[in-house]
């Protein structure tokens, strides 16, 4: 008989992200209390009221923790090696320009392994969304001392605390050439729903820093208490300044965090640049790669063009 | 299927090796090509630079190899061929990107126009000591076909064959040039693009229901979708099962990895590719790839102008292995001379093959030239001495 008492069918509603996720490989391997899961909610609720077609969207991965975002949205989706979601999305890009890039990984992939590329596809303006989770440490691998970890805080390879200066990651995204910058928290869903949405229709190289707890390797060890004491912290010590100079926006340990978006300005796009210049070089002989076309004339005279582009030039 | 005339420059031309590498990734359909320069192979892209506007491609020289050897992984999920160049220590770089390739079933082809090392070594000039580093430079179990070009026409035939291999089999191709097959000039004659035989990618269309990226049928080669299909793939480096999905397991491991395999060397016979010169009456068999199989030449002659019995194998597909030719000849022949721009890399496969029924003699070279045909004409000599 009390077995019945359980049988009482309850209307569980979908959760409306649902259909942004692939269900199937649910549980995730995030640790409670990891800031990781919340920012993926407001990435798909940005997607959702961003007009754009998923089937023409992509996201890359690195390795790590955020790493793992790529094989749990229902999007084209890519995990690659270990810094590398950059290149890779360069060149997925460059191949088929119709699809919204989206790179989503973690500080240590994107700024200590993967820093190269993060600042050349940032200066040729490679038209991709980046979406930064820093939560000062490399998680996945045992809680590292990252490029991102305060001077002072612990890390298994930093036992005694890090002394090394962290990255201020709006400002070397700005002065690599980002033509959209935005910091906020894993706190600040709002906000932060609406800078990625911002970003995804952005133009060029868009950069969003987005601060998350790690509460299992990062606060645990440096007694900063679980993922909601540094949900506190992020409300108590966020102060929102649009606008604000990138330089000015360091963070230090459990320090004063400036958010708001940084930076938004305009800049020819990597491809838009290629196109241009090749055209005014070269003509109608120019011939774009076939998913590069614009509606032009001068595609029509493709195989003519081509076939005089080689006497022309050898 | 035939050739897009746009990228083929049909007509006889007099150019170098590693410009004829770039036609015949042109004439190959590869519209992308991602590279950082490096001698002595960057002749490749400089001609990559100058042509691609013309012919609908898309060159960037990334910030460096590992870059350039994940990108073109990038742009062939997004639907077209693509290719890196690298020579040396560029293609150490790219070495976790192989496995990457391998494991992803990414249609690419590297091209290492091989200089003397280990590092820097003697950047301009010529050395076979990659050839170990090919087959097994990434870590972990997975099987690639490398090919080794002997002249600025077969830099050009092979390296379509290269991109034909790749999309047949979804793997990643080495093109195992040498800096004097790069930069040797000689007649290069491109057919009409009618006559040039291209393997397209192989592309599921069916319905999106129920679809597996990484289900293979009998020939274990998996069929391929791209970004933007609507499909929704997911493409990882972890193993993973037929979905795609991650998968941590002891048995989805040795499926994926043993499939990864044995699509190669269960075409084994239809991918090795080797020439032989008689060989048929031959007491010793000098085994060779690359610009040695032209400075053997002379030696071999000098040998059977004086009545030794010397046959020539000159293998085109170095990888994988012609185990079951060189087991067949080990039965019969006295020796096997091994002449290689290394101090002993493909000798020891012979060796493995000839597993102990016949003599196997390297004639090493720790690279900066060719060899002397003097010093392969002595091995030979050797070899049909004492038993």
């Amino acid at each position: 008989m009390a077995e019945e008492l359980y049988d009482i069918e309850v209307a569980v509603p979908e959760n409306p992200i649902e259909s942004f996720l692939r269900m199937d490989r649910m549980p995730h391997i995030w640790c409670p209390g990891c800031g990781i899961g919340t920012t993926v909610n407001c990435f798909a609720r940005a997607l959702e009221t961003s007009g754009l077609d998923l089937d023409k969207v992509a996201i890359v991965s690195g390795i790590g923790c955020t790493g793992r975002v790529a094989g749990y949205v229902r999007l084209d989706s890519f995990h690659t090696t270990h810094g590398r979601a950059i290149p890779f999305a360069s060149g997925l890009k460059l191949a088929n320009p119709s699809l919204k890039v989206v790179v989503y990984s973690g500080d240590g992939d994107l700024t200590a392994i993967g820093g190269n590329h993060f600042i050349h596809a940032a200066r040729r303006n490679l038209d991709m969304t980046v979406i930064l989770i820093n939560n000062f440490i490399y998680g996945m691998t045992g809680g590292q001392v990252a490029p991102t970890t305060p001077i002072g805080a612990s890390a298994s390879t930093a036992p005694h605390g890090s002394f090394e200066e962290a990255f201020n990651l709006p400002f070397l995204a700005e002065s690599c050439g980002a033509v959209y910058v935005a910091r906020w928290t894993a706190y600040h869903v709002r906000h932060l729903t609406k800078a990625i949405k911002e970003a995804l229709l952005k133009k060029g190289f868009s950069f969003v820093e987005i601060l998350a707890p790690c509460p299992t390797l990062y606060s645990r060890r440096n007694k900063l208490g679980d993922g909601l004491d540094q949900m506190v912290y992020y409300k108590n010590s966020s102060e929102i300044k649009n606008g604000a100079e990138t330089k000015s926006v360091a963070l230090d340990l459990q320090g004063k965090i400036i958010v708001g978006k940084f930076v938004d300005k305009e800049r020819p796009t990597y491809i838009d640049a290629m196109n241009e210049h090749f055209r005014k070089r070269l003509g109608d002989r120019y011939i774009p790669s076939d998913e590069n076309k614009e509606p032009n004339p001068c595609l029509e005279r493709k195989s003519r063009s081509a076939a005089s582009a080689g006497r022309a030039s050898f | 299927m035939h050739a897009d005339p746009t990228g083929v420059l049909a007509g006889a031309h007099f150019m170098d090796g590693d410009h004829a590498c770039s036609e015949g990734a042109m004439a190959a359909g590869c519209r992308f090509v991602a590279g950082y320069p490096i001698t002595p192979s960057t002749e490749v892209v400089e001609r990559i630079a100058e042509r691609f506007p013309y012919i609908g491609g898309i060159f960037i020289q990334m910030e460096d190899e590992i870059a350039s050897s994940i990108a073109i992984q990038g742009a062939a999920w997004g639907g077209i061929k693509a290719m890196t160049v690298t020579s040396g220590p560029g293609f150490s770089l790219m070495m976790e990107h192989i496995g990457l390739a391998a494991i992803t079933e990414t249609p690419c082809v590297f091209v290492d126009v091989q200089r003397a090392g280990p590092s820097t070594g003697l950047p301009t000039m010529p050395a076979q000591g990659d050839m170990m580093q090919a087959r097994w430079g990434s870590h972990g179990d997975y099987e690639i076909i490398a090919l080794s070009p002997n002249s600025p026409q077969e830099c050009f035939d092979l390296t379509i064959q290269a991109f034909n291999l790749s999309e047949k089999y979804r793997v990643p191709v080495l093109f195992m040039m040498d800096e004097c097959v790069g930069h040797m000039i000689e007649r290069v004659v491109i057919p009409p693009a009618e006559e040039i035989e291209i393997v397209e990618r192989r592309m599921y269309g069916g319905p999106k229901e129920g679809y597996q990226p990484f289900e293979a049928g009998r020939d274990l080669v998996p069929l391929m979708v791209k970004a933007g299909d609507g499909y929704r793939i997911h493409v990882t480096g972890l193993t993973h099962d037929e979905r795609g999905y991650p998968n941590m397991s002891v048995g989805a491991q040795a499926k994926l990895v043993q499939r990864l395999v044995d699509k190669i060397r269960l075409h084994a016979d239809e991918i090795v590719q080797f020439q032989e010169h008689d060989v048929d009456d031959a007491d010793v068999v000098v085994v060779t790839y690359g610009i040695t199989s032209r400075t053997a030449i002379p030696a071999i002659e000098q040998a059977r102008a004086k009545g030794m019995k010397v046959g020539h194998l000159r293998l085109v597909v170095v990888w994988p292995f012609p185990e079951k030719r060189i087991r067949a000849l080990a039965d019969r022949v006295k020796a096997f001379v091994v002449p290689e721009i290394n101090l002993g890399q493909m000798v020891y496969e012979v060796e493995r093959c000839a597993a102990g029924k016949s003599k196997v003699i390297l004639v090493p070279h720790g690279g900066g030239t060719v060899h002397q045909p003097k010093d392969i004409y002595t091995a030979i000599e050797k070899s049909l001495r004492g038993k």
